[in-house]
């Protein structure tokens, strides 16, 4: 699998609600959240974005509320992978849970400019930006984790555990 | 080599002699919470699992408290289907409108956790239960679905971050100002992925209402948990009240910690926190005129009986300054009614305030009290994030009961001492 696309770049600490505002959250409903994705991080972020284009950012990626809302958003804007410095921790673990690829490179967050193109190739832990000719190494995901994100996310990775249970 | 409390009361729930920081581990979990924004989310899941039942009844509490009483269709939509579930689940703990509190005051109020336990909350500020002793952590709504079909959830172990706090509090000085300064001091990621263990003798000056108010910030700081040693108050606090039984974990001597930091708590000031982060903490009395158009007093980190003793304290006998909206938000509707009961609510009401009935609201710009463009607030809420109480383009304070409440007096940011 390889992703490629267009990069945004972002700062530090981008909260979950800079990614999706909690006054959107009177729904679950993935396209009407993607509407108003990073919203307020970046006005015209919904309507710039296009699908497969990637978000890079600093440090701290998703923290605040443990709203899956902000992955799924991401996600439903057809955004292909977040890759950021470092994530928090319910983001990161919302991400994996739900299939959001995402990717841990201090170097790439450090590398990447606005509009770069970048060519991520998960099996080879490498980033590679197109436009500067600049490679970037991501930290790799623990096993475990790996698993669920073969299974297809958490729920698929379960449905297989509790088959034949209380049902 | 010893063992922190986060890391026994993980190893004992996945069945362990021991864990190490780092290590994956699955547990079996005491308590699964969502409320009406998680809430939807994971019983879809949960339907995707074709289970007919969850995994145990009286481990799962559902609380309707962010746009309740229903701001408009949507959030009584989300409701309605907790409610569903609820129901045909036969889930004991569902708490409707007029039984209900912000959740994270009420389950430990309702005796719904308590010492040893591993609860996990489909909402970040789930680590609150921290303060009886308990592992207590936020997970999205995914893993409350997979929890709520199998009583497990996955952990990686956290390493623990030791603060140690000493010396006496000075006057009006709370678990909120203390929380805020520690949070200015190691930053918003200072405990990323961490344990935040509070620990030193200046915690035992503090009520289990101000130990709720420390643990509810650990994840302002990017924690996994906070936690405290259970001492007398714990005890007290839970007897009579929690519906299980409890254990006591305590860490070893010989603890491993990644960090320990030492704070001398005589030496901290009313604190206030600038937008917009909780980390850009401040001493009141350093700060200058800043003007404000409204105050919260209410939450999940200030909303308890406590929190309203201190604001009635500065408020008898005041008016709120007339260029200043008073929202005051008891957390739960037994504290509600010990208001009452203490005559506070009378005293709120005559100072001009307006007391709701509990609820999240305005706390993340749900509703009762949004801000609109240019506005300012000082709430005694946990995040001042760019709109998170209204327009992207307001501004949120983050204070103690005691600082919230001269606030509104004054009409700007003020410490108690200025209108007593
Ligand atoms: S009071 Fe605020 S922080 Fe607490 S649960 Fe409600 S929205 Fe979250």
């Amino acid at each position: 699998m390889r992703i490629r696309g267009r990069c945004h770049i972002f700062g530090n600490d981008v909260d979950t609600d800079a990614i999706i505002p909690a006054r959107y959250l009177n729904t679950f409903d993935p396209k009407e959240l993607a509407r108003h994705v990073m919203e307020d991080a970046d006005p015209a972020f919904p309507s710039r974005v296009q699908p497969g284009d990637i978000i890079v950012a600093g440090k701290n990626f998703g923290c605040g509320s443990s709203r899956e809302h902000a992955p799924l958003a991401i996600k439903a804007a057809g955004i292909g992978a977040v890759i950021a410095s470092s994530f928090a921790r319910i983001f990161y673990r919302n991400a994996i849970n739900i299939g959001l690829p995402i990717f841990e490179s201090p170097e790439a967050a450090q590398g990447i400019s606005p509009g770069d193109e970048v060519e991520i190739r998960p099996e080879e832990g490498i980033i590679y930006n197109l436009t500067k000719g600049e490679s970037y190494k991501f930290t790799p995901v623990p096993p475990f984790m790996q698993e669920i994100i073969d299974a297809g996310g958490l729920l698929s990775y379960v449905a297989k555990k509790v088959k034949g249970e209380h049902v | 080599m010893g063992m922190t409390m986060t890391e026994k009361i993980l190893a004992h729930h996945a069945g362990l002699s021991r864990v190490e920081p780092g290590q994956l581990i699955n547990a079996r979990i005491d308590m699964a919470l969502a409320n009406d924004i998680t809430g939807p989310l994971a019983i879809e899941e949960f339907r995707k699992l074709g289970l007919k039942k969850v995994f145990d009844r009286e481990r799962i509490a559902l609380v309707p408290d962010h746009f309740t009483p229903a701001k408009d269709i949507k959030s009584a939509e989300q409701v309605k289907i907790l409610r569903e579930f609820a129901r045909e689940q036969d889930l004991p703990y569902y708490f409707e409108i007029g039984r209900m509190g912000v959740e994270h005051c009420l389950l430990p109020e309702e005796g719904l956790v308590g010492p040893g336990d591993l609860v996990i909350g489909a909402d970040s500020h789930t680590c609150t239960y921290g303060a009886l002793g308990a592992f207590a952590t936020g997970v999205g709504s995914t893993d409350l679905a997979a929890a709520m079909a199998t009583g497990e959830c996955w952990f990686k172990v956290p390493s623990t971050l030791l603060l140690r706090y000493r010396g006496q509090l000075q006057p009006w000085v709370g678990g909120k100002d203390l929380i805020l300064y520690t949070i200015g001091l190691i930053g918003v990621d200072g405990a990323r992925y961490m344990a935040m263990e509070f620990t030193g003798e200046t915690l035992g000056q503090l009520s289990m209402d101000g130990r709720f108010t420390m643990a509810n910030m650990a994840i302002e700081a990017g924690a996994k948990n906070g936690i405290f040693p259970v001492d007398q108050k714990t005890l007290e606090y839970i007897s009579g009240r929690l519906k299980r039984s409890y254990r006591v974990f305590a860490s070893d001597p010989d603890a491993r910690y990644a960090q320990i930091i030492d704070i001398d708590a005589s030496r901290v000031e009313p604190q206030v926190a600038f937008p917009y982060s909780p980390g850009n903490a401040r001493s009141v009395r350093e700060i200058g005129e800043i003007k404000i158009d409204q105050v919260v007093i209410g939450s999940c980190t200030n909303g308890r009986i406590e929190d309203l003793r201190i604001a009635a304290q500065i408020l008898r006998g005041k008016r709120v300054h007339r260029e200043v909206r008073l929202i005051i938000i008891p957390c739960s509707q037994k504290v509600y009614a010990q208001a009452l009961k203490e005559g506070l609510l009378e005293i709120f009401l005559e100072a001009g305030a307006a007391v709701s009935t509990p609820t999240c609201g305005p706390c993340l710009g749900g509703h009762m009290g949004i801000l609109a463009r240019g506005e300012r607030a000082v709430a005694t809420t946990n995040r001042n994030f760019v709109g998170r109480m209204g327009h992207p383009e307001s501004e949120v304070y983050l204070a103690g009961p005691a600082v919230a409440a001269a606030s509104a007096i004054k009409g700007r940011i003020a410490t108690p001492e200025e209108v007593l």
